[in-house]
């Protein structure tokens, strides 16, 4: 497959996967200002901005920093490259530049987003409408999947895309869980607090984890089984340790030249999430551990760039 | 004001022609709710699969629909055979063209055509001399247009050997004819012509600079803004090869790669739809961006094919289609089989002088035009248009040439008020490698304004079915 196509599958897959991710973080956020201490607003406030690397762009905006502004800015705002009105734009875009080598289906799934997502008024996408828009968000992204899933011939194009969904997934819930790790850090006083029990669970919901849990642990809602839910749980779909587990096995399908180095990379990765224990990340420092497993993986999106992509 | 026409169905007012009469019958059967009916499925089915055209100086990038219309044009098997062999007489001898003026230009030591007149033309590719390429052939995919006159004669309007457009469409509009109506297809055979891609990827192959492998062909486009850019994704995905962007290519020791995956793979046919000018930015033009650098050494050395060859412009130039029936007498021996429309080079005093006098009636075309631009037609202009074109003319005489307003067969059509006949023309393309081959039919393009003689799509054209039937 050329370079440049695989490029685009890749990254089409991947805008789509952060559109998805930027709106479980948004309504999550909306979520924890109902229930959250007025002390904890603006840091809850933040985390988005924090978590996608955009709180310099926001400051340059120089408004206020309340939910609407929050959100007007990391939903619709065409001029932010991070919105999720961009992702889908490019998602769309490359898209269409690779149209003849994804199915029909795929192409028409990300056109009608687009479509509806440019036709979209800003002021519905605020207060109750904001909800709505957040799941619809989701709902395209599950929609794109399962259409890829299910249309796709099993070759070149079929692993990219997971690669970049994948990769994009896994980038997320690092970020997501390194941004959230203080509220998961074992302490005295808060365990069982009523303020803790719902941030613990926001942080479930943002990624569709709160049924998961139960269903799995039959349990209370304790920090460390949260963590562990996220980061090494391989029945969960969108912990550390699956993404790395998909990611690997899509690689593994690939041939190429001087890929060497990814498909290393990817498997230490893998490795590292599969024998890892919760108790001994916890000792050696949950923020140091998300640290370096979110390097790993930005340094796997690079490997990945330079083995197959080319820099077109 | 409108001067006679023949028309392809009718030889006379209620007197259908033979090869029209299935056609008449099923039109007359069929009530007119289901005829519309279809044609708006055939509407949105060409969206769907996005079978559009990007518009030029359009700044919203708009996409737009080429109209089709389903009334077909239908010609006899006989009467095609004919033209069939007009049409490879015709490109056989623009090909020994090429090559000659490439070479020993024996056509210029002759005097056949004024040496000047291909030297100094814009499109001569002197990177082009002494190269020798795969069975002499320069044009390997020749766009012909053809025109019938009032009594119904067949014309060559214009030559098209650069990067000919429009056979997607041949395809697309067979395949949607049979699929809107069927029962067409059972009262008559109809001579297929969905196996062009396979007979281009034949052709291609068989000019391949390595006759020991089976060679790798690619299919270069300058990217999706380019207005046939559905074309080239259409027929690399029917050929089943790549289609690839410049940056996808590169030039190393001689060779060209394309950038894959699986790391570097050599190619050794590109069929190219970027103009020459753009192909090489270490050769042409150096802000070209979607060029290959390096290509035209490669080129040189015989590591690649391209197709067309680079340099088949100063061919279908409109300046040199006047000599086009001199060069089939003199590389071939033969009378033209397919007739000229008579020209006036505005280079010529004399001719200037006549076009000068016959503005009003006659259509001026510059020689380098394409694509509807540029060009007055005298009949269907105001004063004050012919008077603005006459100073362009007279600022740049050798730039232009003007033919007759030629009548252009009209065909029945589908318009607001019913069925109406409307100006055709046609382009057969004709495939050159090792063989000469083309499939049965072409691209009828069609002008959906009354009376309008201009079927090219940037200007509202429209296309149909060509049935080529027994």
């Amino acid at each position: 497959m050329l370079s440049r196509v695989a490029d685009r599958i890749f990254w089409m897959s991947r805008q789509m996967e952060r559109a998805e991710n930027m709106a479980r973080i948004l309504g999550v956020t909306s979520n924890l200002l109902l229930f959250g201490a007025k002390d904890r607003q603006e840091q809850n406030l933040l985390a988005p901005l924090t978590i996608t690397g955009t709180a310099q762009a926001f400051e340059e905006l120089g408004q206020p920093l309340t939910l609407d502004t929050l959100i007007a800015f990391l939903a619709l705002d065409e001029a932010n490259p991070s919105s999720i009105y961009s992702c889908l734009r490019d998602a769309r875009d490359n898209a269409n530049e690779v149209r003849w080598q994804i199915t029909s289906e795929m192409w028409e799934t990300l056109n009608a987003t687009w479509i509806e997502v440019r036709s979209m008024r800003r002021e519905r996408v605020a207060g109750s409408g904001a909800t709505q828009f957040f799941d619809w968000v989701k709902e395209r992204s599950h929609l794109f999947r399962g259409v890829t899933y299910g249309t796709i011939v099993r070759g070149e194009a079929f692993n990219f895309s997971r690669m970049g969904t994948f990769l994009e997934r896994a980038d997320n819930t690092a970020r997501i869980l390194d941004v959230k790790y203080h509220i998961l850090l074992p302490t005295v006083q808060d365990v069982g607090g009523a303020l803790d029990f719902y941030q613990w669970t926001a942080l479930l919901r943002s990624v569709s984890a709160f049924e998961t849990y139960r269903a799995l642990y039959h349990d209370q809602i304790f920090p460390i089984k949260v963590a562990e839910l996220l980061i090494l749980e391989q029945r969960m779909p969108r912990s550390l340790a699956t993404c790395s587990f998909q990611i690997n096995n899509a690689l593994e399908r690939i041939v190429g030249q001087h890929d060497h180095a990814a498909k290393r990379l990817a498997m230490e990765l893998l490795a590292r999430l599969t024998h890892a224990d919760m108790e001994e990340i916890f000792q050696g420092g949950l923020h140091e551990f998300l640290m370096s497993v979110l390097a790993d993986i930005i340094e796997l999106g690079n490997r990945i760039q330079r083995a197959y992509l080319g820099t077109v | 004001m409108e001067k006679q026409h023949y028309d392809e169905m009718q030889a006379a007012p209620g007197e259908v022609r033979e090869h029209y009469r299935a056609l008449a019958q099923w039109l007359a059967e069929t009530p007119p709710a289901r005829l519309l009916e279809k044609r708006r499925e055939a509407d949105l089915l060409f969206h769907r699969v996005g079978i559009t055209f990007a518009v030029y100086g359009d700044a919203q990038g708009a996409e737009r629909l080429i109209p089709f219309d389903t009334i077909p044009r239908i010609i006899p098997l006989a009467e095609w055979e004919l033209l069939v062999r007009g049409l490879k007489q015709r490109v056989a001898a623009l090909n020994r063209f090429l090559h000659d003026v490439y070479h020993g230009q024996e056509i210029l030591k002759a005097g056949v055509i004024p040496a000047e007149q291909i030297l100094a033309n814009e499109a001569f590719q002197v990177a082009m001399l002494g190269l020798d390429l795969p069975h002499q052939v320069y044009s390997h995919v020749s766009g012909v247009d053809l025109i019938r006159n009032e009594d119904g004669t067949w014309y060559v309007l214009e030559d098209n050997l650069r990067t000919p457009s429009g056979v997607s469409y041949t395809i697309e509009n067979r395949k949607m004819m049979m699929r809107l109506f069927p029962e067409l297809f059972e009262r008559q055979h109809v001579h297929p012509v969905e196996h062009y891609p396979a007979l281009l990827l034949d052709t291609l192959r068989s000019i391949g600079p390595n006759a020991m492998h089976e060679a790798t062909v690619a299919v270069l486009t300058p990217g999706q803004y380019n207005s046939a850019y559905f074309e080239h994704a259409f027929l690399a995905q029917q050929m089943g090869v790549e289609l690839v962007e410049g940056p996808d290519l590169f030039v190393k020791d001689g060779f060209v790669y394309m950038r894959t995956t699986g790391g570097r793979q050599r190619v050794d046919v590109i069929y190219r739809r970027v103009d020459d000018a753009f192909l090489d930015p270490l050769a042409f033009r150096e802000d070209s961006l979607l060029g290959v650098p390096g290509l035209l050494s490669a080129y040189r050395a015989g590591n690649v094919s391209l197709a067309n060859a680079i340099g088949t412009g100063v061919a279908d130039d409109k300046s040199t289609y006047p000599y086009v029936p001199d060069m089939i007498r003199f590389y071939l021996g033969e009378e033209p089989l397919l007739a000229n429309v008579p020209t006036w080079q505005c280079k010529r005093p004399e001719d200037l002088a006549y076009v000068m006098d016959h503005l009003g009636e006659l259509v001026v075309k510059e020689v380098q035009g394409s694509g509807g631009y540029g060009m007055l037609i005298g009949p269907a202009s105001t004063a004050a248009q012919i008077d603005t074109f006459r100073a362009r003319v007279q600022a740049n005489p050798a730039n232009y040439i003007a033919q007759p307003t030629l009548s252009l067969s009209t065909c029945p059509t589908f318009v607001e008020r019913g069925i109406a006949p409307r100006h055709v023309d046609l382009r057969p393309f004709v495939l050159s490698g090792r063989e000469v081959k083309l499939v049965p039919g072409g691209l009828t393009r069609v002008a959906l304004k009354e009376g309008s003689l201009v079927v090219n799509s940037s200007q509202g054209g429209g296309t149909k079915d060509t049935w080529v039937v027994d």
